[in-house]
């Protein structure tokens, strides 16, 4: 087994968008998202002493992002009364079945799968973001996620737009290569 | 007629739908004669798909400073 070791300097720029990704779904509110992610850092370097290499770097961060996570709810939740389950029996006209029936999901509804199914989709597309190299995805990012316009990156990076495209255009066939390997062919 | 590489371009452009209307005509006769760029143009417009499917969202990089300044403060 080969063993890992931890490099907190480089964390930010490499696990920050997939881990503020991974919450963000979770905790549906970007603001919330962004201090568990800082939380998340803070509580890896506290206990970087305990961490004994035998997962990589990005799955360590995970796990406690996801402690972090229940934490949150736990914090939200902890105003008494709120944690209750309600279950009310609705007595409207077109529910004459059984209550127990009625409470079962729905076999052929494929909603559920599709969050799920978005959510991997969501880590494979960041996973191969981190594989390009970091000026490509920076634009990638920019362009793709927050939707800023060619003028305001060329003015921003100072490049010039043919210089953009070259970019966005070696980006998305790395990432084309990249999902075909990691997304359709699981 | 216009090269596989503008067509690229022209592709790319058409992603972010900041193609103009003459460049998207051009595209459209390219990709009819051209098998390479037809199958390039599809593949292309599925990444922009899953793209927004995603819902992507990721942090910008003024955030991120203010992260690794803060681990820093930590840290020292």
């Amino acid at each position: 087994m080969t063993s890992h070791s931890l490099h907190p300097d480089t964390w930010v720029d490499q696990y920050a968008d997939y881990l503020f990704n991974y919450a963000v779904i979770r905790v549906s509110d970007a603001e919330i998202a962004k201090d568990i992610v800082q939380e998340t850092f803070l509580a890896g370097l506290k206990s970087a002493k305990n961490f004994k290499g035998e997962a990589a770097e990005r799955t360590w961060l995970i796990s406690i992002l996801k402690r972090k996570v229940i934490d949150h709810y736990r914090k939200i939740n902890s105003n008494k009364g709120k944690a209750e389950v309600r279950m009310t029996y609705n007595s409207s006209v077109d529910s004459d079945g059984d209550w127990l029936e009625e409470q079962v999901a729905d076999p052929y509804s494929i909603l559920e799968n599709d969050g799920i199914e978005n959510e991997e989709l969501g880590a494979a597309i960041h996973n191969c973001i981190s594989k390009l190299p970091k000026k490509q995805g920076q634009v990638f990012k920019m362009k793709t996620i927050q939707g800023i316009s060619t003028e305001d990156i060329c003015n921003e990076l100072e490049i010039n737009p043919s210089n953009l495209w070259v970019m966005i255009h070696r980006s998305r066939t790395a990432l084309m290569d990249c999902l075909n390997q990691n997304w359709f062919n699981i | 007629m216009i090269s596989c590489d503008k067509a690229a371009v022209i592709c790319n452009k058409a992603q972010y739908d900041e193609a103009t209307f003459y460049e998207k005509v051009k595209l459209k006769f390219h990709i009819l004669i051209c098998k390479a760029c037809s199958v390039h143009s599809k593949k292309n417009t599925m990444l922009t798909s899953l793209c927004d499917k995603a819902k992507l969202s990721n942090l910008s990089e003024k955030e991120k400073e203010e992260m690794k300044n803060k681990l820093k403060e930590t840290v020292s």
